[in-house]
């Protein structure tokens, strides 16, 4: 089927219209008059698609921290590395930002936690906010009444007070499952000076709650079933494999309690990321003109289909970067931009051959198949090393050794994803244009 | 045909030309290293007044901070470096800049960087260069089924990476430009780009040499290299038109990005007929 130049073009120009809706604008207010009748809607494109903007053009603030870990055992310094980063979300959480991302990074002797908040501009309240140790807190109830397992009070710092348990107390938690049923629950141990303690308060508190605050807000509350003097309990509850998980995790921010300071901080200004977008657009807008106009310039009719393979490139690029949430940064664009340069060299190449073929006395037609079969080898060769390069740059095995930058990331995601997407505009699409449209004069 | 295989000395000569005063810089000054390098704090200010430099500098002081430099980016803009340190001094002259210039002083940008990350990223970027440089030189040398090719476009590579850093130095000097990350982006680029030229005018000569293996070397490099000129140059003027319009139009954090990739391209399309080819022909010439 993909034989005949016609079915294919009926192809690419379906694959248009609906990049077109993937493409369309977000929020974009329609309102016009027709045939007396206001239309007036707010267009968005389908599927919740959206473009992700890095925080360099959103306007936001990232922050990396490292986690002392010089008082960690090696082995528990990956856990320990988690159970930060847990906390960290949980603050971030309380802290009310829209679409956060908290990701480790671990390096050779290094742990880091990477945080980005999105529209958060005061970045040093933040850091004060995230950046603490972690804090945790056994705590009962000031009035036994409301400590019952019945009494359905929440815990808080006001009718609460401290048993004198803490962290420091507890020797681990972690995520297991009950030996009779094999449901998910919590089990707990303590070191043996948090044993004894715990011995004691859980002799003095059965059947009554013995809540968990980690950062002075409550974690959990338990229900003490029966005196524990050995230093291991289990927390069971309605727990599913992840929130018990969790619960661990947090619970092990209190255990192996890592100091976190910032190592680097990075704020941009709303404004000025929306100033970047708009002018990125406008020198991106009046560039491609000029590219387009000195493709006619050069080739002619050639040049136009050039140029509508062009619009094609921009419409499944864009559409690419949607479909993939690859977040656009400024670098990003700059690599996009650069990328529309290489998608239109293949046309370039092709042009370039089919001239010199008819040159040598062969027919049109035979001519422009001929320059694309040939071409291609320098198509592919010449693509081929852009290809590695962005690869490289890209790391998407996470290699320690290699560059992990947003920055650097988001300009190897575009050109990698612009390179790709050309070598279809710039041959197929090109080509069934050609086939379809073109006809030299004989 | 033109007879580019004539005038190798003249290739040398504008090589060397550019390439001398850059190696020089570079020796000489070497490169001025951004915040994400050194290490240190950044902060952008943008003013609802103009306020002149001295007096940026003025309120600094009375506020005890000590900047390493005080960059206007724009037209009442001010970028301001200093150690990591000081950055906790930042709020004290936020307050004392509004109060003594009676305006608003807006932080549009800060960043905070400590000396072992920038470090780090240094190393991971050169270890990034080199091993593209290695799968370049291999996949060259596989695709065209001789080691000779792989080896001269990665020759040319690396004069089109000196040419790179040699400007960024006599920028550096000159108008206090600085390497950072995206400088290290538009320096992997170069890479890319200056390769992917290269193969166009060896895929060529590739061509040639399966056609008529009795030909002489020097007759199939001016061949080739005559009909991929046009291309070359066609190619680069379609990326130079981008580059130029995101310059002129693009915003300042981008702007001297854009010029390495812009210097970048240059000298990529340049060093594919007038370096990696003379290399070419040079180890052809020598073996024989």
């Amino acid at each position: 089927m993909f034989q005949n130049p016609r079915r294919v073009f009926l192809l690419l120009f379906l694959l248009t219209i609906l990049l077109v809706i993937v493409d369309l604008p977000e929020h974009y207010r329609l309102k016009f008059a027709v045939l007396g009748r206001t239309v007036d809607r707010i267009i968005n494109p389908p599927m919740g698609l959206k473009t992700s903007l890095g925080l360099d053009l959103a306007g936001g603030s990232h922050v990396v921290l490292e986690a002392d870990m010089n008082d960690i055992a090696s082995s528990d310094r990956g856990n320990a590395l988690e159970s930060a980063k847990e906390v960290i979300e949980r603050r971030v959480n309380f802290f009310g930002v829209a679409e956060p991302v908290v990701q480790t990074a671990l390096g050779e002797n290094s742990y880091r936690i990477i945080v980005e908040l999105p529209g958060v501009s005061d970045v040093d309240r933040a850091i004060a906010l995230i950046g603490q140790t972690a804090l945790l807190d056994f705590r009962e109830f000031t009035d036994p009444a409301q400590a019952t397992a019945g009494a359905f009070t929440l815990p808080s710092l006001t009718n609460t007070k401290s048993v004198g348990i803490t962290g420091r107390d507890l020797a681990r938690a972690a995520l297991s499952f009950s030996q009779q049923t094999g449901v998910p629950e919590v089990a707990i141990e303590f070191t043996s000076d948090g044993a004894k303690s715990f011995g004691d308060v859980t002799s003095r508190l059965v059947g009554k709650a013995l809540p968990i605050f980690l950062d002075e807000l409550p974690l959990t509350a338990p229900v003490v079933q029966t005196a524990i003097t050995d230093g291991k309990a289990v927390i069971t509850g309605n727990f599913t494999r992840e929130s018990a998980k969790t619960l661990a995790l947090q619970l092990n921010a209190g255990a192996l309690p890592v100091p976190i300071r910032p190592i680097e901080q990075r704020t941009v200004e709303a404004t000025l990321g929306a100033e970047s977008v708009a002018k990125s657009i406008r020198a991106g807008v009046i560039g491609l003109g000029v590219v387009a106009l000195f493709m006619i310039l050069q080739y002619g009719r050639l040049g136009l289909i050039a140029d509508a393979a062009l619009v094609l490139y921009g419409l499944l690029a864009f559409g690419m970067f949607r479909i993939l949430s690859i977040t656009l940064t400024l670098p990003g664009i700059a690599g996009f931009l650069l990328s529309i340069g290489m998608a239109v060299d293949s046309n370039i190449l092709i042009f370039e051959r089919y001239k010199e073929e008819l040159r040598s006395g062969k027919p049109w037609a035979i001519a422009i198949e001929q320059a694309f079969g040939k071409a291609w080898d320098s198509i592919r060769d010449a693509n081929f090393t852009t290809i590695i390069t962005s690869l490289i740059l890209y790391n998407p095995g996470n290699w320690a050794l290699l560059p992990s930058s947003g920055l650097v990331r988001g300009f190897a995601a575009t050109l990698l994803i612009g390179v790709v997407i050309s070598l279809f505009t710039g041959i197929i699409a090109t080509r069934t244009y050609i086939r379809v449209f073109y006809k030299e004069k004989v | 045909m033109i007879r580019f295989s004539k005038y190798l000395w003249l290739y040398a000569c504008i090589s060397g030309l550019v390439l001398i005063p850059g190696i020089y810089s570079l020796i000489r000054f070497g490169l001025r290293a951004s915040v994400d390098f050194s290490g240190g704090a950044l902060v952008e200010y943008r003013m609802s007044k103009k306020v002149s430099s001295t007096q940026v500098k003025d309120v600094a002081a009375s506020v005890g901070l000590t900047l390493i430099s005080v960059q206007q980016s724009g037209q009442s803009a001010y970028i301001l470096r200093m150690k990591q340190e000081e950055n906790s001094k930042i709020p004290a002259f936020t307050a004392a800049i509004e109060r003594v210039a009676s305006m608003s002083a807006t932080l549009v940008r800060s960043e905070v960087v400590g000396p072992v990350l920038g470090r780090e990223l240094l190393t991971k970027a050169m270890f990034a260069a080199a091993l593209a440089i290695s799968a370049i030189l291999l996949y060259v040398a596989w695709a065209f089924k001789n080691i000779r090719f792989g080896v001269a476009a990665v020759i040319a590579l690396l004069h089109d990476l000196l040419v790179v850093l040699g400007s960024f130095s006599i920028f550096g000097y000159v108008f206090g430009v600085e390497v950072d990350t995206l400088f290290i982006t538009a320096f992997l680029t170069t890479m890319s780009f200056s390769v992917h030229d290269t193969i166009v005018v060896f895929d060529r000569i590739r061509e040639y040499l399966r056609r008529d293996r009795s030909r002489p070397f020097d007759e199939i490099s001016d061949m080739a290299l005559t009909e991929t000129m046009n291309r070359s140059l066609t190619n680069s003027f379609t990326i130079v038109f981008m580059l130029v319009a995101l310059i002129l139009m693009g915003g300042e954090t981008t702007k001297w990005f854009v010029v390495a990739l812009l210097i970048g391209t240059i000298s990529g399309t340049y060093s594919s007929p007038f370096v990696a080819t003379p290399v070419l022909l040079l180890w052809h010439r020598w073996k024989k």
